[in-house]
């Protein structure tokens, strides 16, 4: 039996904090900052056309994103990622819950969910744009409909795993079917949810861009291969980074809600581990 | 009841309920467009498509383009799985490696791998090769974050006992570390296969090397609509194959280990 309580942990004297902190940003920048100079000296040595160097990039960057295009390009990308992510997870969870608490809805369905999620998200590309067109839709519908998935599995799986002792405890003291839900089984499945959510997010930045590379006049995934079919590199280049930032911003964002969200799971763990 | 025939009665249950779930997903796709909800021109009816998907089987080009597809899935995989595993030892084993890395690892991991098929497009072209880039960069990740978890995941008292008993490097990653960590190099094995068949078919439908992506851009632009829903399908099915195959192959191999005995038991 583990005893959960809260640790208190107080600052530890640090002497050489100052030392660490130099130490650690080191070692944080120190590999990136040797890749870049290498590639930088690497492409003023021998120039290839497809590797410009990172100063050149970094001026297309500016010239590219900053400006005009960030409002006709990257905001309604943006926009439609967002609403595609934030659709993926209300549903995930929510139809993953009630599949998860109702048995016979979930034998029912769950041949049909492992072929569902089996479905490369992109062949949908195509049958999404027969049935709604080219619009703004048929993108989030698309970034929906692949991204739903680690949400919804990871949710029926978390909320089929509630520990069982804890259900009947609930239940022998009468709480409400809403307060379970809200108190015991969602808690007890945030964990596989947050898992879930993190797949999410890359699976929906995917689809967010080849279905603009598909099908789309504006948007980064249409501006990138429009770059491409021109040959400028540099700016296609700037676009690749671009959405490797957008990428990971979205990581960064999502470990600090995880962090908070599940901060009473990591004090467990690291409890159990102690 | 004895134990057994619960199961037993559980299972059968199982079985009917997932077909009756089939049966009827099949019967309402039937049902959509002979009621005019979506018309048939949009929404082919289920037996058309199937009957299509008949057709398909028996066509010796159809499983040509599987086996391209494959193909590229296959070698995709085993790069991006081996690179990872030895990149992922060496750098998990040593501390001095992975701090100095792990900056560069986790901005380079959310990159989305479609965000390269330009750049692999100039480079190789239409080609296998471009396809691979996509599908190695995006399965690597997956495999690489394991086998880095993995390595470093070894007990603490084992490594000592292996040490008191004065086990060999050699002996200590046969022994030691790789019993650890193949739990994690097997999740991330399965992972990364599903991963790879995805961008195996996303390269072909955006690059367009021959393969089932191609072949759907194909049917759509000659408004083969029957024939786009037939190979959704296909993809499906291979999806699933993947899924199953890699699930069973993570069992065997894990037999030994605590998580799968005890799934056996319950």
């Amino acid at each position: 039996m583990t005893l959960y309580t809260s640790t208190i942990r107080l600052p530890r004297q640090r002497s050489h904090a100052w030392k660490r902190l130099g130490e650690s940003t080191l070692f944080a920048i120190g590999f990136p900052f040797l890749l870049l100079v290498i590639w930088a000296a690497w492409s003023t040595a021998a120039p290839a056309t497809f590797f410009p160097s990172p100063v050149i990039i970094a001026q297309a960057f500016v010239d590219t994103w900053i400006g005009p295009a960030f409002v006709t390009d990257v905001l309604p990308s943006l926009g439609r990622l967002a609403l595609g992510i934030i659709l993926s997870i209300v549903i995930g969870i929510t139809a993953g819950t009630l599949i998860g608490l109702v048995r016979w809805l979930r034998e029912l369905l769950e041949p049909l969910l492992e072929f569902f999620r089996a479905i490369p998200p992109p062949v949908l590309i195509p049958v999404a744009m027969l049935l709604l067109g080219i619009t703004d839709t048929m993108k989030v519908v698309v970034i929906v409909a692949g991204a739903v998935w680690p949400v919804l599995l990871n949710t029926i799986e978390g909320v089929r795993s509630t520990d069982s002792v804890m259900t009947e405890t609930a239940r022998s003291f009468a709480i409400t079917r809403a307060e379970r839900l809200r108190y015991l089984v969602l808690p007890a499945a945030s964990p596989r949810i947050m898992a879930g959510v993190r797949q999410t997010l890359s699976v929906a930045l995917i689809l967010m861009v080849i279905s603009e590379m598909f099908a789309s006049s504006s948007g980064l995934g249409y501006r990138i291969t429009y770059f491409q079919r021109n040959y400028l590199i540099a700016e296609m280049w700037s676009g690749i980074v671009l959405l490797g930032l957008i990428g990971v911003l979205l990581a960064a964002v999502f470990s600090i809600v995880e962090k908070r969200v599940l901060r009473w799971y990591h004090g467990i763990k690291e409890v159990e581990r102690a | 009841m004895a134990p057994s025939s619960t199961r037993a009665v559980r299972t059968t249950r199982k079985l009917a309920l997932g077909t009756a779930g089939i049966v009827g997903f099949l019967l309402a796709w039937q049902l959509i467009p002979a009621l005019g909800i979506i018309s048939p021109q949009y929404l082919p009816y289920a037996t058309d498509t199937l009957a299509r998907l008949g057709e398909e089987f028996r066509d010796l080009e159809f499983w040509r383009n599987v086996g391209r597809t494959m193909l590229a899935w296959f070698l995709g995989l085993m790069i991006a799985s081996v690179a990872a595993t030895a990149l992922g030892t060496i750098i998990g084993l040593v501390p001095f490696l992975r701090r100095a890395t792990h900056t560069t690892v986790e901005f380079l991991r959310p990159i989305p791998s479609v965000a390269l098929i330009p750049l692999a497009i100039l480079i190789y072209g239409i080609q296998l090769q471009a396809a691979l880039v996509i599908i190695v960069f995006a399965s690597f990740w997956q495999m690489f974050v394991q086998v880095l978890y993995g390595v470093a995941d070894v007990d603490a008292v084992a490594r000592d006992t292996a040490r008191s008993f004065a086990l060999s490097r050699s002996e200590r990653v046969r022994y030691l570390i790789l019993p650890t960590a193949l739990p994690y190099l097997m999740t991330g094995l399965r992972l990364a296969a599903s991963v790879a068949l995805i961008l195996a078919v996303t390269a072909e439908m955006v690059i367009s090397n021959p393969g089932l992506g191609r072949m759907i851009v194909h049917s759509q632009s000659a408004s083969d609509w029957v024939g786009v829903y037939a190979l959704v399908i296909v993809t499906g099915l291979l999806g699933l194959a993947v899924n199953l195959g890699f699930r069973l192959i993570e069992r065997r191999s894990l037999s030994w280990h605590q998580s799968v005995r005890g799934e056996i038991v319950l």
